[in-house]
């Protein structure tokens, strides 16, 4: 039964990870993302997917997919179905598939956050209707795998494990919910593995939609820059791997960290603007500490939502100084978003993992393009790549609609 | 005891604004009137059972936030807003808000996509926030205050009951003092055509419903929700036949003083796995879609609605709620006499 865990000790279980797979601009997989999270590489370019000829901005940070996708469980008409947003969910899930080297048929549940789903095929389904009425070539394939339940279904089959579907949709926020829901997932006892992330691909909607709130910068992301003028969209997905601690330790299994602390909370102020003193974000960051039970001056590094919109960072800025406190000159704080765009209902999940990456590697993912340090910044930005030992991070996401979720996590040494 | 107080209701559907609207109208048991949706571009019509006006403006829509916001936004609104009143909420409570859409925000998405394909340059700001499947819950906590934490969930029908059970977990680790869980969808004729690929037969409904838990019972408890089944996936080689089976199984055999809240549709196809799982259910059936349409995830959220309303009246000792959705899982829930 759902809401009727199972006897539990009076302690949740500890939640480790143990296996991470992550697609984004910067390439395929972990190797190729983390050199460039170390390095500061950047990875926009001009929108080749769409036509954005009338588009204020005309830039984005697209994902190169491969020709071919590597071999699954799925036969070639079902490979056929999947769309761009899906094969980068199937490839972010395998990669953390195979390495937390869980065995198949697995019950594990798959909890999903995406802002757009398969948004791409719902534009083709929409296109199809306007303009060539009564045609009906495809159009009940598009309508059903368009759905992300449909898209994370696909991905379960291609790999060949069980377990229900979540999918979470609290926008900018999402991937970074659906993680701190299957954390929760694993403390209440429902189920000790579970894979959790997020997904989105660019589309012609969304970034019509960025644009026409003249969202985007004509210039370049610079998050906390006092001459910020925007964000980047980009696309990409990213999946971990979360189990117990004592699965993992009876499976001898190679932990690569572990998540500590989830918050979340509720920004009523507006439907796409933050409060400008970032009551909510607060309020998540608080949380998630009071769940990891640390407080501010044992977070090693913030991974900032960071997005390179003027309101957007003047709140966080604030809520950074009002939970950091005395900390605050002392903690180096960046935004990966410099590097590889906005990546919507993907961001939450692949920005964990870039923390992830960063506790493991002990590197910094720095902002090449900062200069001018926005006067509501009393933190250190990181500039330039740099190596350090950092035992905690926090990865800041706020969403439009008002879902701010904050993720704790530790180093496993 | 392993129960959750049910502590208000709220529903905007085809039958009007408010529960005693739907109570009425599962009542009689008619089919609600039909609507003609004009499709620009192909002369078949497509029908809908679509939320009429209410007969007066209620206070709630005057909120600026509900101004220009999509019809979907103002019934989850409506729903949530009923639902809270009648919940007895004491002050300084704090509630945990799940909102669970399958199609979501159908009309502005079109409405904005279509702008973008005449001139994207030109397409307009206001729209494209109301797109996003997290603005319901955004206006829903904007109208009511004491939303301290909240979460979107999108999927099929079965979702409103993931919804219920991740209320019900905040709830009682008291992460939240009351859970209000809100299934919402509207329609258009793009929406309604896209469901007409997957079956010809399918009318959808608008609408939202609501519910309200906590742990204590409140003045005057609804129901008490006893179970919330596992979600049962529709996975290669176990198909809705196997998931309906697996949810009912996982349901009380049931009495004859019990009822039972299905999801079909009297459309045979769609309907078999659902009708094979209960085939041996001793008490009496509510079938709410039949008469309000298939409202998507509003509808489990209507079948919810229905469900502890009929055993707050009295009307039975308790009632099965049977989710058998469309492409994602088979999922039951379980009320009580509180």
């Amino acid at each position: 039964m759902l809401f009727l865990p199972p006897q539990r000790s009076a302690e949740p279980p500890r939640v480790v990870v143990t296996g991470a797979g992550i697609v984004t601009a910067l390439g395929i997989g972990w190797q190729d993302n983390a050199e460039g999270f170390r390095s500061g590489r950047t990875a926009f370019g001009p929108v080749t997917l769409f036509d954005v000829s009338r588009q204020r901005v005309k830039t984005a940070a697209q994902v190169r997919l491969p020709d071919h996708l590597p071999p699954t469980r799925l036969g070639p008409r079902q490979v056929a179905r999947l769309d761009r947003a899906a094969k980068m969910l199937l490839l972010a899930t395998r990669e953390a598939w195979t390495q937390c080297g869980w065995e198949p048929g697995v019950e594990a549940p798959f909890v999903v956050g995406t802002t757009a789903g398969g948004m791409a095929l719902g534009e083709d389904l929409f296109l199809q209707m306007t303009q060539t009425p009564g045609r009906h070539h495809l159009q009940a394939t598009r309508a059903l795998h368009y759905q992300p339940q449909v898209q994370a279904r696909s991905v379960a089959c291609a790999l060949g494990f069980r377990g229900p579907i979540t999918i979470v949709s609290t926008a900018c926020a999402s991937g970074a919910d659906a993680l701190g829901q299957a954390w929760e997932s694993l403390r209440r006892g429902h189920a000790t593995r579970a894979l959790a992330g997020g997904y989105d691909a660019l589309c012609r909607l969304v970034f019509a939609g960025f644009d026409s709130l003249q969202a985007l910068s004509p210039t370049t992301c610079r998050p906390f820059d006092a001459a910020r003028d925007g964000l980047a969209l980009g696309e990409g997905a990213a999946v971990l791997a979360l189990e117990t601690l004592d699965s993992a330790k009876r499976r001898d299994a190679t932990i690569l960290a572990e998540i500590i602390g989830y918050g979340s909370a509720i920004d009523r102020y507006h439907l796409t603007q933050p409060h400008p003193q970032g009551e909510a974000a607060l309020a998540a960051m608080t949380r998630a500490c009071a769940t990891a039970g640390l407080g501010p001056e044992s977070i090693d590094y913030l991974n900032a939502h960071g997005t390179g919109t003027p309101l957007n960072d003047s709140a966080e800025a604030t809520a950074i100084h009002r939970w950091a406190g005395a900390h605050e000159a002392n903690l180096p704080v960046s935004s990966t978003k410099a590097g590889i765009g906005h990546l919507l209902g993907a961001a939450g999940a692949v920005e964990a993992v870039a923390c992830l990456m960063a506790l493991r590697g002990g590197w910094l993912p720095p902002e090449p393009a900062f200069a001018t340090p926005d006067a509501a910044c009393a933190f250190p930005v990181v500039r330039e790549p740099r190596a350090a030992t950092i035992q905690t991070a926090l990865s800041n996401s706020f969403g439009f609609g008002g879902v701010n979720a904050v993720l704790i996590l530790r180093r496993w040494a | 005891m392993n129960r959750i107080f049910v502590r208000g209701l709220g529903a905007v559907s085809p039958a009007g604004w408010g529960v005693p609207a739907l109570r009425e109208a599962l009542r009689r048991g008619e089919p609600l009137p039909l609507r003609v949706l004009e499709r620009p571009t192909w002369p078949k019509p497509l029908l809908v059972r679509e939320v009429p006006a209410p007969t007066s403006r209620p206070a709630f829509l005057a909120h600026p936030r509900l101004r220009r916001s999509t019809v979907i936004g103002q019934y989850a609104a409506g729903a949530a807003v009923e639902a809270i009143g009648a919940a007895g909420m004491v002050a300084g409570a704090r509630v945990g808000l799940v909102v669970c859409l399958q199609s979501g925000c159908v009309q502005y998405s079109c409405r904005f996509f279509e702008e973008v394909l005449k001139d994207a340059a030109t397409a307009s700001p206001l729209l494209f926030p109301e797109t996003v499947h997290a603005a319901p819950a955004s206006h829903i906590a904007a109208v009511v205050p004491e939303v301290a934490r909240a979460t979107t969930l999108v999927g099929d029908p079965g979702t409103f009951l993931q919804g219920l059970a991740t209320a019900a977990d905040w709830v009682r680790e008291g992460a939240v003092d009351l859970g209000l869980v809100v299934g919402a969808e509207e329609t258009d004729w793009h929406h309604s055509e896209a469901a007409w690929h997957l079956d010809h037969g399918l009318v959808l409904g608008s609408g939202a419903g609501a519910v309200v838990l906590g742990c204590e019972p409140g003045l005057s408890p609804v129901a008490a929700l006893t179970a919330v089944t596992d979600s049962f996936p529709y996975e290669a080689g176990q198909n809705r036949h196997w998931a309906a089976q697996g949810m009912r199984r996982s349901l009380p055999a049931g009495a004859a003083d019990e009822l039972l809240c299905e999801g079909t549709l009297e459309l045979g196809r769609v309907d078999r796995p659902e009708r094979e799982a209960w085939t041996d259910w001793p008490g009496p059936r509510l079938r709410p879609k039949t008469v309000l349409g298939d409202g998507l995830v509003a509808g489990a959220a209507w079948q919810v609605v229905a469900a502890c309303d009929a055993v707050a009246s009295g009307n039975c000792m308790a009632c099965n709620v049977s989710v058998v959705g469309c492409n994602q899982q088979a999922i039951g829930a379980r009320v009580e006499r509180a």
